[in-house]
């Protein structure tokens, strides 16, 4: 009996430990798996520069994080879309008030097996590809050879994306959904017919695989999604905002970790794992996410004068 | 002091009742659950169309939504079959060899290790089905790619296989000494009074051990979600993609908003799925319990 009090008291001080050591500074963050590298490696870092905060990054998806937003299982939700407004309408319902972050650019960059001839296409071939109208490799200038499609499931946010902004259009059946990215990059390296999608960051890494340059039209010019200056300039087709969704204002360890990410340092990790730093306009709307007015916006210093107000070192 | 132990009886009798009853709860909650949350789907999705046909696609927008899953069906199927046609075969002679021909030795060691197969995580069968499975099966065929109906099929007999193995094996076990003394003082010889004499007595258990492989491998999910390349278009042959029932449950209930058509019709699904498990299980019950009357 005394072993049972004794067995009953650990468990009610682990329980009361963990809403009061643990809730405070934990951070979870869900979603989509594009950014979860990324993500995940600033999370690292800024744990080791601030111990005492605890930051959780899993994937699921885009669609998963941000539902887990709406259904307050985590405090960031990573998207590479953005929210729809039926979620926009779902969270309300529930209290929660979805706000966003861009904190990375990525080109999502359309891939082949290595051994493929074909090196570019135009984003009208692309959809056309995907939505099963073009079947074979010989239509866009290749070998004689039908085109296995690989892409993403369904709660993905570059699914969603791929096929709002580029197919414009619904997706073939004959579509095979990879669990991420990483799936996709496996699997076109050993498929020679295949043809896929994932964020740059992940075809930087990726052997056995090529790039294809993308272009609007037919006869205008094609771009590199591996060329960050043609990316900043917004020439490469493709491109497309990371978001983080967050509940209201960020507050706390949440609004310190945001401002970590957008920070120069923060900036400097995305573009080495192959993502690229936010322009001057998303600065701007960031500001605004994070309830921050008109002084400082034009300082070039303005991200680390921030961190110094937030509390960060 | 006896009365104490009366209560005592009268106690743990009542707890044994109570867990017992816990578990037809647990079944009849689940089954009531998929009911009701799958019941709304039908007001908007007719229930023929539901069933039968392919064109599965609840997040469209530039056409309208549809709830066919009729190729899910059809791939669950395809897989589950696959998989007991490889499984089968294998089961019965691994049960017949460790009953019948090997040493007690091998068999000491032999059937441990494949108790452990069944306890490999299905995440790592999966993952050996892109990296090894996959790549075979691609070159035997000379297709592109091997994420297809007849991976899915090999992996789950591999899963399947630990359950029938093991209960064919009990099976065979089970068949009373004599039929086998009678059979070999008659002049048969050893093959034959496996093969004609115990496999036959042995027929009903294995077929039950085969559902249950079969239960199982309906039920599956991370494996072939991982292994069978889940495209929705309906399969010709079983070296296509499929994406069986149990993967576009686990691929689309983490972010379905919460009661829409496309949430009720995953709990159809899941429905459905439930339906047919229990059709397989009650059919091995059925027939298990016949095969026990017969040898007493």
């Amino acid at each position: 009996m005394n072993r049972f009090i004794g067995f009953l008291t650990i468990i009610v001080a682990l329980v009361l430990c963990g809403d009061v050591c643990l809730a405070e500074d934990m951070v979870q963050i869900k979603g989509s798996d594009t950014l979860i590298n990324m993500v995940q490696k600033l999370s690292e870092i800024y744990m080791a520069k601030k111990p005492g905060t605890a930051i959780a990054v899993t994937g699921g998806g885009s669609g998963t994080g941000i539902a887990g937003l709406i259904n307050k299982r985590c405090d960031i939700a990573n998207a590479s879309r953005q929210i729809k407004s039926s979620e926009v309408e779902d969270a309300n319902k529930r209290g929660v008030d979805p706000k966003r972050v861009v904190v990375a650019i990525d080109a999502l960059s359309i891939i082949v097996s290595a051994q493929n001839p074909v090196d570019k296409l135009t984003v009208d071939q692309i959809g056309k590809i995907y939505r099963g109208e073009i079947k074979n490799w010989s239509e866009v200038g290749g070998n004689d050879l039908p085109i296995t499609l690989y892409g993403r499931q369904s709660n993905s946010g570059t699914y969603d994306f791929m096929k709002e902004n580029v197919m414009l259009g619904e997706y073939s059946p004959n579509l095979k959904s990879m669990n991420g990215n990483a799936q996709i990059a496996e699997a076109l390296n050993q498929d020679v017919s295949g043809i896929g999608y994932v964020g740059v960051g992940y075809a930087k890494e990726a052997s056995g695989i090529k790039v294809l340059k993308v272009a609007t039209k037919p006869g205008a010019t094609y771009y590199d999604p591996m060329n960050s200056i043609d990316v900043k300039n917004g020439k490469y087709p493709i491109t497309r905002p990371l978001n983080q969704y967050v509940n209201g204002t960020p507050k706390g360890p949440v609004r310190s970790f945001i401002i970590f990410e957008l920070s120069e340092e923060g900036q400097a990790i995305v573009e080495k794992e192959g993502f690229f730093a936010i322009p001057g306009e998303y600065q701007a709307y960031n500001d605004q996410t994070l309830g921050i007015t008109g002084t400082v916006r034009d300082d070039p210093m303005r991200p680390k004068d921030l961190g110094v107000n937030d509390g960060i070192g | 002091m006896a009365k104490h132990n009366n209560f005592k009886e009268k106690f743990i009798h009542g707890l044994f009742f109570l867990n017992g009853l816990l578990v037809i709860i647990v079944l009849v909650g689940i089954f009531v659950l998929l009911v009701t949350k799958s019941l709304p789907a039908f007001k908007e999705i007719r229930f023929s169309e539901f069933l039968f046909k392919a064109n599965w696609n609840p997040t469209a927008t530039f056409v309208t939504p549809s709830y066919g899953i009729g190729s899910m069906l059809v791939s669950t199927l395809m897989v589950s079959i696959g998989a007991l046609a490889i499984a089968i075969p294998l089961g019965i002679g691994a049960a017949a060899y460790l009953s019948d021909v090997a040493s007690q030795r091998v068999r000491e060691i032999a059937k441990p290790i494949i108790e452990i197969l069944a306890g490999i995580p299905s995440v790592v069968i999966g993952f050996l089905g892109i990296v090894l499975v996959g790549p075979v099966i691609a070159k035997i065929f000379h297709i592109p790619n091997g994420l297809n109906a007849l991976n899915g099929s090999i992996l789950l007999a591999v899963m399947a296989l630990p359950t029938i193995i093991s209960l064919s094996e009990d099976a065979l076990n089970s068949v009373p000494k004599s039929f086998q003394e009678a059979s070999l003082a008659l002049g048969a010889t050893h093959w034959q009074t496996l093969v004609r004499v115990k496999i036959p007595a042995a027929l009903s258990g294995i077929i039950a051990a085969s559902m249950l492989g079969m239960g199982r491998a309906i039920g599956e999910t991370m494996t072939v979600l991982m292994a069978t390349g889940c495209a929705i278009a309906m399969p010709t042959s079983f070296l296509q993609s499929v994406q069986t029932m149990t993967a576009t449950i686990a691929i689309e209930l983490g972010e379905v908003p919460y009661n829409t058509t496309h949430y009720y019709a995953l709990f159809g699904i899941g429905l459905v799925l439930f339906i047919i498990t229990f059709i397989v299980n009650m059919i091995s019950d059925i027939v298990l319990h016949k095969y026990q009357r017969v040898l007493k």
